[in-house]
């Protein structure tokens, strides 16, 4: 990629971070911490990779992604709201009585959500479902698959990984948010989950660890899942990212997992990404 | 009953789908290691690559078949009542049900005539979980003939639909011609006295009930509910103001399935005394499943004799 398209996409990433600030500001509750880690996934998806158009959300020749560890709404609904597929101003609704943004994902009220989820643990056989489909349909579709480093810790992600190797997905790409922590704490603690790259590896993945906030690191993942088409085996792209990302009082603290900022905190963070913005700008 | 065909509700699942099967091509199968006794080989044998065998993760089956039916697929999903509805309910509930989305879930082995695998396989708990999801339709055929319409209603409407079917061999009580829509009860027989609405299995059995009534000078009008969810309450209310008693009769727990859906319309609309005859708060066990049946008052002697007691006779 060329330093401008890496900058915009650096300058896209601190509007999706605004986002999940005013979602989460907007509904005095959600979840900005594991929105914040992957927001920078979630801007490269929404303005790279995907082939997605936002006039025609639901047109079936679309790739999909499935946001499995669905609690992250903000950070996705951000991405599709700065995207295009409905109004950036609606962010400050998320989670009202009135809302069509409802706290965990809604493929049917959201525009360019593609599946429901909220449940965590579920989300990747849903996205190997579509993958599957997509194969039986002759259909030139990517499925994604964005998951938590806790969620992982379900049983049912592994019979889901299971089931995608052994019907050959190689058009699915699954993304694990390694940010190490989950809601009572560390996830090496909680549960460990590691080494996370020996057992998608050895579920019958192609694994590729990345540093999800650099996106030439991003741009060298996703070509190696383009790579693996024709290789009957899904991609794993595992990005280590920091939970909190890009406001400081948030990065890599636990209790931001599930709590939305004050005024005064909203007033901090949003200043600190507009900072960041105008520093990128002038570079 | 001796000369009368019999079937099991399984095997005309398989064929159903397989009929179905020639005739649309959007149609698939999932099982999970179960293609053999779901009968869902029938398909397979017809359709090798339209089945996809999940291995034995129904967890996983349930939400692959939602994300297939969001690709355009019709997916029919087929596993065992127990693990259907019990091991996947959260799957089902919020992967297929809250999106509502058009996915088939064939559930095979409902119910006490599972038989011999005894009380954990034996799954008398599906109404009352498959009801509580919103906009799930569930059905439960009555014999051979409806199962096959059904499966075919199932394929045509949009949305989620449980159907629930039944290891053992039984009655074939209708021919060709019957007519199933969803959400609609069938009048089996004509009388007065008591209401005997019935579903699944227990249909027959009830017939035959009627039978044994009509000698002891009662009137039962027998009513086939294949439809568990939408109930067809119309039905219900005017059986229930026709007979003024309704005796309710399913292989299922008392506790949220069909006598309880059942009592539910009468308590808001047309208070009536009901009597629910299922099974009664407490598990199964191992058995060839007509001794089961009958030692738990699921027959027809068993359905006449609390139904007399319910009269007062
Ligand atoms: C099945 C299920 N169990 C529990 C929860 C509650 N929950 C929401 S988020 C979360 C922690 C998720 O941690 P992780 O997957 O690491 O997500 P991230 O750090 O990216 O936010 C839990 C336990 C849930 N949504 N679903
Ligand atoms: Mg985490």
């Amino acid at each position: 990629m060329t330093d401008k398209e890496r900058k915009e996409l650096q300058i896209m990433a601190t509007r999706v971070r605004e986002g999940v600030l005013t979602a989460t500001h907007g509904a005095k509750c959600g979840h900005p911490g594991g929105s914040l880690s992957a927001a920078d996934v979630f801007t490269y998806l929404y303005f790279r990779e995907m082939r997605i158009d936002p006039a025609d959300p639901r047109d079936p020749d679309r790739d999909r992604m499935v946001l499995s560890k669905g609690h992250t709404a903000p950070g996705l609904y951000s991405a599709l709201a700065n995207r295009g597929f409905f109004p950036v101003e609606d962010l400050a609704t998320l989670r009202h009585i009135d809302s069509y943004l409802q706290g965990h994902p809604n493929m049917n009220t959201v525009p360019g959500v593609d599946m429901s989820t909220g449940s965590l643990g579920q989300g990747l056989s849903v996205a190997a479902g579509m993958a599957k489909g997509a194969k039986f349909l002759g259909k030139d579709v990517n499925v994604y698959a964005v998951l938590g480093d806790g969620e992982i810790e379900e049983g049912q992600i592994w019979e889901a990984a299971m089931f995608s190797a052994h019907y050959k997905l190689d058009n699915l790409c699954i993304i694990v948010d390694l940010n190490g922590l989950q809601i009572d704490g560390p996830t090496a603690q909680v549960m460990n989950s590691a080494p996370v790259d020996e057992k998608f590896a050895a579920f019958g993945c192609h694994v590729v660890v990345a540093d999800g906030h650099d996106y030439d690191a991003l741009e060298a993942a996703f070509a190696r899942f383009h790579a693996n088409h024709g290789s009957g085996r899904p991609t794993a792209i595992l990005v280590k990212t920091l939970k909190g990302k890009g406001v400081s009082y948030m990065e890599g603290q636990v209790g931001w997992h599930g709590k939305a900022p004050n005024d005064e905190e909203y007033a901090q963070g949003m200043a600190e990404l507009a900072a960041a913005r105008a520093a990128l700008e002038v570079e | 009953m001796a000369d009368v065909k019999k079937v099991a509700t399984r095997q005309s699942y398989g064929e159903a789908l397989k009929e179905l099967g020639a005739e649309k091509a959007d149609l698939v199968v999932l099982d999970a290691d179960l293609a053999n006794a779901t009968k869902t080989d029938i398909f397979k044998k017809a359709f090798p690559d339209r089945h996809f065998d999940c291995g034995i993760a129904e967890a996983n089956m349930m939400d692959v078949a939602a994300g297939l039916s969001t690709m355009g697929l019709v997916p029919f999903a087929s596993t065992f009542a127990m693990f259907a509805s019990g091991r996947a309910y959260e799957q089902v509930r919020n992967t297929i049900g809250y999106p509502h989305l058009n996915v088939k879930i064939g559930a095979t082995h409902g119910g006490i005539s599972v038989g011999e695998d005894g009380a954990s396989h034996q799954c008398c708990e599906d109404f009352a979980l498959m009801r509580t999801i919103p906009g799930m339709t569930v059905l439960c055929p009555s014999d051979d003939v409806e199962a096959r319409k059904m499966v075919r209603a199932a394929y045509e409407m949009e949305g989620p639909v449980y159907l629930r079917f039944c290891r053992l061999a039984t009655p074939v009580i209708h021919d060709e011609s019957y007519d199933f829509h969803i959400g609609k009860g069938e009048v089996l027989t004509e009388g007065g006295d008591v209401a005997v609405i019935a579903t699944g299995i227990m249909v027959p059995e009830a017939v035959e009930a009627a039978k044994l009534l009509k000698e002891k000078g009662v009137g039962a009008m027998v009513v086939n509910m294949g439809t568990i969810k939408p109930l067809d309450e119309d039905l219900v209310i005017r059986a229930a103001q026709k007979c003024g008693r309704v005796v309710t009769v399913e292989e299922h727990t008392v506790i949220g399935g069909l006598g309880e859906a059942v009592c539910g319309v009468l308590a808001e609309h047309c208070p009536t005394p009901v009597k629910r005859i299922g099974v009664y708060d407490e598990f199964g066990h191992s058995g060839p499943a007509g001794a089961l049946l009958t030692a738990m008052g699921l027959d027809a002697a068993g359905i006449e004799k609390a139904t007399l007691a319910f009269l007062g006779k």
